[in-house]
């Protein structure tokens, strides 16, 4: 594990991965407690549409509020609703994925072809619908994110599950009357944790860009609590007055995204042998 | 079985699985579709009135007799009719179209003509500079979403060069074909910007797989020129990721840039969708996601096809 991280750090884009992904974190916990320079929700009328400056780093936006601390508070937005549909889609697409591969058979036929169901679902029209059938707001989108992302799980850990399954130590551990639940866990899922990890990361590259796109569409996230693609659609009218507005949360969107890709790379590299020979 | 044969024995089930689960899930949306039409006007229906609409639309029956009864009708090609546009919902799925693929094609070409040489270059400069160079550049465009580069590029265009990009109007390539690309330039550079950036990706690391193997060491040791050798014995191996990375990206195109399409003001169908879903049009949301699901499967399955010509061990046997 130690071994993993060293080389993880030593990865260049695993170094400038890391450090981004941190201060995202960090952001987004000051962002939790309150910890931002200015409250996030407060109206100063006479700041108003004020450019970056002393007192308000980022500027401020047509309601005086400013612009670093909603970032900072849309950031943490992001990372909870990044963070909770990506740990949904992980649990749900890995006991699928671990029940199609164990089973096999007629249940693995069902439960695969209603994972390709939803995957012939264009990413954001599937969460579309799941916000229209349920209303838009934080819960809603974790969900949708989640459903969104479940069938790529299933798929990433029936594939190697299926010849996990084959494999002579599977059959001892049968032989020696091991459980199933036990086999599935010590044996399938233990050996599944790699490929899982590097998933993991390059998907929460991607819930944040869902996240951005359903919010940008006012559709994610609900005024007045500031998102990241909210506060990029609103900028779009005041683009030639307050171009603050639009830079900083685009910037923002697009840094936080990058570093969890970079991370998503450096741990592919580090984690699959097949592309040990390419980076070396 | 053979690989093929039953991706192409599943693809109808797949598709009756979309159609009812679309089916369903639109009717789990609270309101109902008449409020939706009519808005307050509604509320001053008769008892009577209603139950005349709901029978006209046919929202009266139990679900799965309206379920049986729609997909009666598709297969005669009748999808309904379009509660928003009073028109049959097969007739708007098609006006919109045309706009949705050639901005798909125009799209892709941009990425293609962009990535492939890009990561070409990149692989036969592995870790030098300008491989270093190309590869961040691909890392930032994959990580920057498209509705970030459709407002840059406005805000860029409008303010430093007083371009402002065409919007909310389209003309059709039949009608006037420069105007109709001009008008499609700018979003289609903005769609083509990530995509080329995972087309640079992908086609980098497939020809570095392929440069590593023994039959161009053999070409090479034969002393055929390093032109030669990069396009016509690498580079076709090296194409088979890129064209299925490009079939999926191209699939997923075809069922509408939303977000593009939104911030552009253009009618294609990814806001025919959004429209359809936020004013509850239920023929038209059946009518368009299966439309686009289909169009997603079909890309997917010539994609399976391109690949098995493209690489002869699928053909033969199974997958490799």
């Amino acid at each position: 594990m130690s071994r993993i991280f060293a080389s993880f750090v030593r990865h260049p884009s695993g170094r400038i991965g890391l450090v981004i992904v941190s201060l995202y974190i960090v952001a987004a916990i000051m962002g939790t407690f309150g910890l931002t320079p200015h409250n996030p929700l407060a109206m100063v009328p006479i700041d108003r549409l004020k450019a970056p400056n002393e007192a308000y780093w980022f500027g401020t936006d047509i309601l005086g509020r400013d612009t670093f601390s909603r970032l900072m508070v849309g950031i943490r937005q992001s990372m909870i609703i990044a963070f909770a549909s990506v740990a949904c889609a992980t649990i749900a697409g890995t006991i699928i994925g671990l029940f199609s591969a164990w089973l096999g058979g007629i249940w693995d036929g069902v439960l695969m072809r209603f994972m390709d169901v939803l995957l012939a679902f264009p990413a954001i029209l599937l969460a579309l619908l799941i916000i229209a059938i349920v209303g838009p707001g934080t819960i809603t989108s974790i969900a949708a994110i989640g459903i969104v992302y479940t069938p790529i799980f299933a798929r990433v850990v029936r594939g190697p599950a299926l010849s996990l399954k084959q494999r002579d130590f599977v059959d001892a551990a049968r032989t020696f009357g091991s459980t199933q639940p036990y086999i599935l866990t010590r044996h399938l899922l233990l050996n599944l944790v790699a490929p899982l990890a590097v998933q993991v990361t390059l998907a929460l590259a991607w819930a944040l860009l869902t996240e951005a796109g359903l919010s940008f569409l006012g559709l994610g996230t609900q005024p007045p609590t500031p998102s990241l693609g909210l506060m990029l659609a609103e900028s779009r009218n005041l683009m030639p007055q307050a171009p603050w507005l639009m830079i900083f949360p685009a910037l923002t969107i697009m840094l936080g995204i990058l570093g969890f890709n970079l991370a998503g790379d450096a741990l592919r590299d580090i984690l699959d042998p097949r592309t040990q020979r390419r980076e070396a | 079985m053979n690989y093929l044969a039953q991706r192409l024995l599943t693809f109808p089930l797949i598709l009756l699985g979309v159609s009812v689960l679309v089916f369903v899930s639109i009717r789990m949306i609270p309101g109902s579709q008449i409020t939706a039409m009519l808005g307050t006007e509604a509320g001053m229906l008769t008892a009577a009135q209603r139950e005349a609409l709901a029978a006209y639309f046919g929202i009266d029956q139990p679900v799965w007799t309206q379920y049986f009864r729609w997909l009666a009708g598709l297969f005669q090609g009748d999808l309904g009719v379009s509660t928003i546009y009073a028109r049959p919902v097969l007739n708007v799925i098609l006006e919109r179209f045309p706009l949705t693929l050639q901005l798909a094609l125009m799209s892709m070409t941009i990425a293609l003509c962009i990535g492939l040489p890009l990561g070409v270059f990149a692989a036969t400069r592995n870790e030098r500079p300008s491989d270093l160079i190309v590869r961040i550049l691909a890392m930032l465009g994959q990580s920057t979403p498209n509705f970030v580069i459709g407002i840059l590029l406005i805000y860029f265009l409008s303010v430093f060069f007083g371009i402002v990009p065409a919007m909310g109007t389209f003309t059709p390539l039949t009608v006037d074909p420069l105007a109709s690309f001009g008008q499609l330039f700018w979003p289609a550079v903005t769609l083509g910007f990530a995509f080329a950036a995972s087309v640079t990706r992908i086609s980098r690391s497939a020809m570095l797989d392929v440069l590593s193997d023994d039959y161009i060491r053999t070409a090479r040791s034969k002393g055929a020129s390093s032109m030669s050798v990069i396009w016509r014995h690498a580079l076709p191996n090296a194409l088979i990721p890129v064209v299925t990375l490009s079939g999926v990206e191209f699939g997923y195109l075809l069922g509408g840039a939303v977000i593009v399409e939104q911030i552009f003001a253009l009618p294609g169908l990814g806001r025919l969708v959004l429209d359809a879903i936020t004013q509850r049009d239920y023929a038209l949301v059946q009518g368009t996601v299966l439309f686009i699901a289909f169009n997603f499967l079909i890309v997917n399955l010539l994609v399976d096809l391109a690949y098995a010509a493209l690489d002869p061990r699928i053909r033969i046997g199974g997958r490799k």
